[in-house]
């Protein structure tokens, strides 16, 4: 792999490891920026989706990849991110105020989960947040006078300095917006020693502790951090799905977020992005090439969760590293062309490692 | 006197339930002492074993205690080859991955078991089904009675199996120390196998224990989350903690939908759940440990 | 006067006494060696010193501050560091991200500017990767600066374990068997440098050790352990020469 040669601290400190990254990186943005004006309404509303997913993502990935902290309650926070937005719009907030306030009430709600379970780790604290999520799901329900109860209720359009935001294209162009924005304040974390100190905690607890990490606050702000992050992706689900109910935010959801931290690639934010791409693409193109299968299989009812428990399985299996660890394979297999060697990227054979405690 | 019958009444229904919540439960913990493995598709393979019961007992129309047996041989033979063929290889992953893997299988045995039987909702006779028993005065159904009953006798085998014979104490030791076991000849590979599959048996029983009480659906699995309850306040370590935790999680959960306003019952196992985790994380029966370095 | 002392030190682990009655002190500028069978109760001394564990009896002092119920993660800023007896670096991250961790405890950026990243963080950032540099340079880390520490090898390691610890710029440091695993060279090098940290960046070291010639070559005293209790304290070769010392060692009947 390039190692850029480095002869200044700075180097270390850019947001762009390299300076073709930039162009690279550029390039997206105007691509992404202009693809309204040729791509149909369906999949610009797909493509919004897919973005509000890839911050929820990048949200979970700072606690799961980064942190080490699982959490199988995430669409907690989706949920409580989008009924915040949601109802605060229908009570007249202006919307510069009400998605900064999803944000915010989703980070509280992060904290009040997250300070109860500081001391969990791995298996503990992912039942927990699943019990946590389980119970969300419930309130969203049964709270009938506040979130209108089973049946939901419909998502007012956001208006800025009167121009309404409504449709596909205003979801499309305000999440990209949001999805970068997130996508820097992770890079600024990451690059901080807010972010060494999650990865310590990650690594080796008991060390992060002895080099004077102090492990609740950390934790708590990580969770806070992510929690808010997921709420703002909620607040613009809301947008996303125009008509509320809670039964959008049941443990499925959940597993699938984890899911695009884990297929997407542990502790990368590109892993994050390529996750919500997996996620989101794979049923539309189930969808796409159903018609061409046989008869027996294009019409089968379970086609599309068990090619993506399959998919799960699979990638556990083989490529724990992820879309990205494939993606990096991919890379390294370019540059190195035709010098390549299946040894570059042979994995160090694996042995049980107890987690257990004793 | 109405209310104490009530009240007796709720707490044996309770405990029906919860012998079952127990019951996966046990699967949970069985697998984790000895491979530290979480499967999160316990659940899905009572989904499975109650499919097998429903083909052999409904639609080869089999005896019902024929049928019985050879669903959790069925069941167990799978359980058994689940983790000769998949779960083996991911040994010396963390636990993380296991989880997702787990997850990814109970959506490939949910879809599975649409795809071979349906998404509907299937049952089958039992020679407990709608019938009743009187006992001074108390009258409760032979269903929820002979979940009771069935469990306690799984119980009373497993602990035999487990005190008594040489492969019940070979299980025991490759649980506590893998390379001791191994190196004392014990074949850890096979044992741990076996091990999955008397979980996923046990897993039958409790879905064919749970037929005369409700319908067996492709959705059937999420009582495992309802069964990480009973495993946690067991101390996840414990065998007996957790079908003990099981009956407290499902009496508890009928009492709160008894005294509770309504929505509180389908929380209520969440609820002992998180409290437990927060207040007393090594369960009732567990002890505190922490990472020597 | 001295840099740290222990009064009087116990802790108890359900019925066991793990460390009973133990009570030293620590000049500044030496090298103080704890040295002792299995199960004496050593790296139990450095995870009480470090605040892991709590006390059941007994006084921590350090550089004339009472620590006894400091918490763990303010122990680094006070200027002790510590490395592990099994290694326990981010194996992660980096080489450099990992030295870089052992500045946490001189980062004073404020929360909000690190998501702003803002230039009061950048100019910070800067200053820790000139110590962690002097770091690399101090033990000849140079050519795995940039690999994960999953990838290197342990003798590596080891010694990035004690870089970190350096990056704390610690008055007092401690090191958990720094030989543990390290083949001879690799040992006499570890000798080098615990020499150098003491004499050119004057670092009070406190060692738990096995091996008697890495104790004997840098160790100004020496302690002797055996069931959580006081066998024997003095120079390397007079703790040797202890019966109690060699009893222990070699099994008998006191």
């Amino acid at each position: 792999m390039h190692r850029p040669f480095k002869t200044q601290y700075e180097q270390d400190l850019r947001l762009f490891r390299a300076p073709s990254a930039k162009i690279w990186y550029g390039l997206l943005i105007v691509i992404l920026l202009a693809l309204p004006q040729f791509a149909g309404e369906f999949y610009v509303g797909e493509l919004g989706g897919l973005f509000i997913f890839a911050i929820a993502g990048v949200g979970l990935m700072l606690l799961t990849g980064y942190t080490g902290l699982v959490s199988l309650g995430h669409s907690a926070f989706l949920g409580i991110g989008a009924y915040t937005e949601a109802i605060l719009l229908a009570r007249g907030w202006p919307f510069a105020v009400t998605l900064p306030a999803a944000a915010i009430v989703t980070a509280a709600a992060g904290i009040a989960i997250g300070v109860p379970t500081l001391r969990m780790t791995g298996l503990y604290l992912a039942i927990a947040t699943l019990a946590f999520g389980g119970i969300i799901s419930n309130v969203l329900q049964k709270w009938d006078s506040v979130t209108g109860g089973f049946d939901g209720f419909p998502v007012k359009a956001p208006s800025v300095l009167g121009v309404v935001l409504d449709g596909p294209w205003a979801v499309y162009y305000m999440s990209l917006v949001a999805l970068v924005f997130v996508i820097l304040l992770a890079l600024n974390v990451l690059r901080s020693p807010l972010g060494r100190a999650m990865v310590a905690i990650r690594d080796s607890e008991v060390s992060a502790q002895s080099m004077g990490i102090n492990l609740a606050w950390y934790k708590t702000i990580v969770f806070a951090l992510s929690a808010g992050i997921t709420g703002l992706a909620g607040g613009l689900f809301a947008h996303y799905v125009r008509h509320l109910a809670p039964d959008a935010f049941d443990v499925l959801l959940s597993i699938q977020l984890v899911t695009i931290v884990f297929v997407g690639g542990l502790g990368s934010l590109h892993g994050a992005i390529f996750g919500a791409m997996f996620m989101r693409l794979l049923p539309q193109g189930i969808a796409m090439i159903r018609d061409d299968l046989p008869n027996w299989l294009g019409r089968m009812p379970g086609l599309e969760p068990s090619v993506f428990g399959i998919i799960l399985v699979l990638c556990i299996m083989f490529e724990p590293m992820g879309i990205n660890g494939r993606w990096q394979k991919m890379k390294l297999w370019f540059n190195r062309f035709p010098l390549h060697r299946a040894s570059a990227s042979r994995r160090q054979k694996s042995y049980a490692k107890s987690e257990r405690l004793r | 006197m109405d209310d104490v019958a009530r009240l007796l009444q709720l707490v044996v229904n309770g405990a029906a339930s919860g012998c079952i919540y127990g019951l996966i439960a046990f699967g949970f913990v069985l697998i984790y002492k000895a491979t530290e493995m979480v499967n999160f598709a316990q659940g899905e393979i009572m989904m499975l074993g109650g499919f097998a019961a429903y083909t052999f007992i409904h639609q080869f129309g089999l005896n019902y205690w024929v049928g019985f047996g050879l669903a959790i041989a069925a069941t167990a033979a799978f359980g058994f080859l689940l983790d000769a063929v998949i779960l083996r290889r991911v040994i010396g992953q963390p636990q993380f991955a296991v989880v997702m893997l787990t997850l990814g299988l109970a959506f490939i045995f949910r879809a599975a078991a649409g795809i071979v039987w349906t998404y509907d909702s299937v049952g089958f006779n039992t020679p407990f089904t709608n019938k009743t028993v009187n006992l001074g005065g108390l009258v409760l159904g032979q269903d929820n009675v002979s979940i009771i009953i069935g469990t306690l006798i799984l119980c009373l085998v497993l602990y035999l199996f487990f005190s008594r014979t040489r492969l019940g104490v070979a299980m025991q030791a490759a649980s506590q120390n893998q390379l001791a076991a191994y190196y004392m000849g014990i074949p850890v590979r096979r044992i741990f196998s076996l091990i999955w599959a008397i979980s996923a048996g046990v897993s039958a029983v409790a879905a064919v224990l749970l037929a005369p009480v409700s319908l067996i659906d492709v959705n059937m699995g999420m009582l495992g989350f309802k069964a990480f309850a009973a495993a946690v306040l067991g101390g996840f370590g414990s065998i007996p903690g957790a079908v003990i935790g099981g009956v407290i999680v499902g009496v508890v959960e009928q009492l709160s939908g008894y005294f509770l306003p309504p929505g509180f019952q389908d929380v209520t196992s969440n609820i002992v759940l998180l409290g437990v985790l927060i207040l007393r994380p090594q369960g009732l029966f567990g002890a505190t440990i922490r990472k020597r370095v | 006067m001295s840099l740290f002392s222990a009064t009087d030190l116990g802790i108890r682990f359900g019925g066991i006494r793990a460390v009973e009655g133990v009570s030293f002190d620590v000049r500044p500028g030496e090298v103080f060696s704890i040295i002792g069978p299995n199960g004496a109760g050593k790296t139990t001394i450095f995870n009480l010193i470090s605040r892991i564990y709590n006390p059941t009896s007994g006084r921590l002092n350090f550089n004339g501050q009472d620590i006894t119920e400091t918490p763990p993660h303010l122990i680094a800023g006070l200027g002790i560091a510590r490395t592990f007896q099994n290694i326990e670096l981010f194996a992660n991250a980096t080489l450099l991200q990992n030295l870089l961790i052992g500045r946490h405890c001189h980062s004073k950026v404020g929360l909000l500017s690190q998501l702003g990243f803002l230039p009061s963080v950048r100019r910070a950032e800067v200053e820790h990767r000139k110590v962690a540099e002097e770091v690399i340079a101090f033990l000849g880390l140079q050519r795995h600066r940039d690999s994960l520490i999953a990838n290197l090898p342990y003798g590596v390691r080891k010694v990035v374990e004690l870089g970190r610890a350096l990056c704390t710029e610690p008055k007092l440091l401690l090191l958990d068997e720094p030989s543990s695993g390290l083949n001879v060279e690799e040992t006499e090098e570890m000798a080098f440098w615990i020499d150098d940290i003491k004499k050119d960046l004057g670092i009070t070291v406190i060692m738990v050790e096995h091996d008697m010639k890495l104790v004997s070559a840098v160790s100004d005293r020496v302690m002797a352990l055996n069931y959580g209790r006081i066998l024997a304290m003095g120079t390397a070769a007079e703790v040797q020469s202890d019966p109690e010392v060699i009893r222990a060692y070699i099994g008998g009947e006191p």
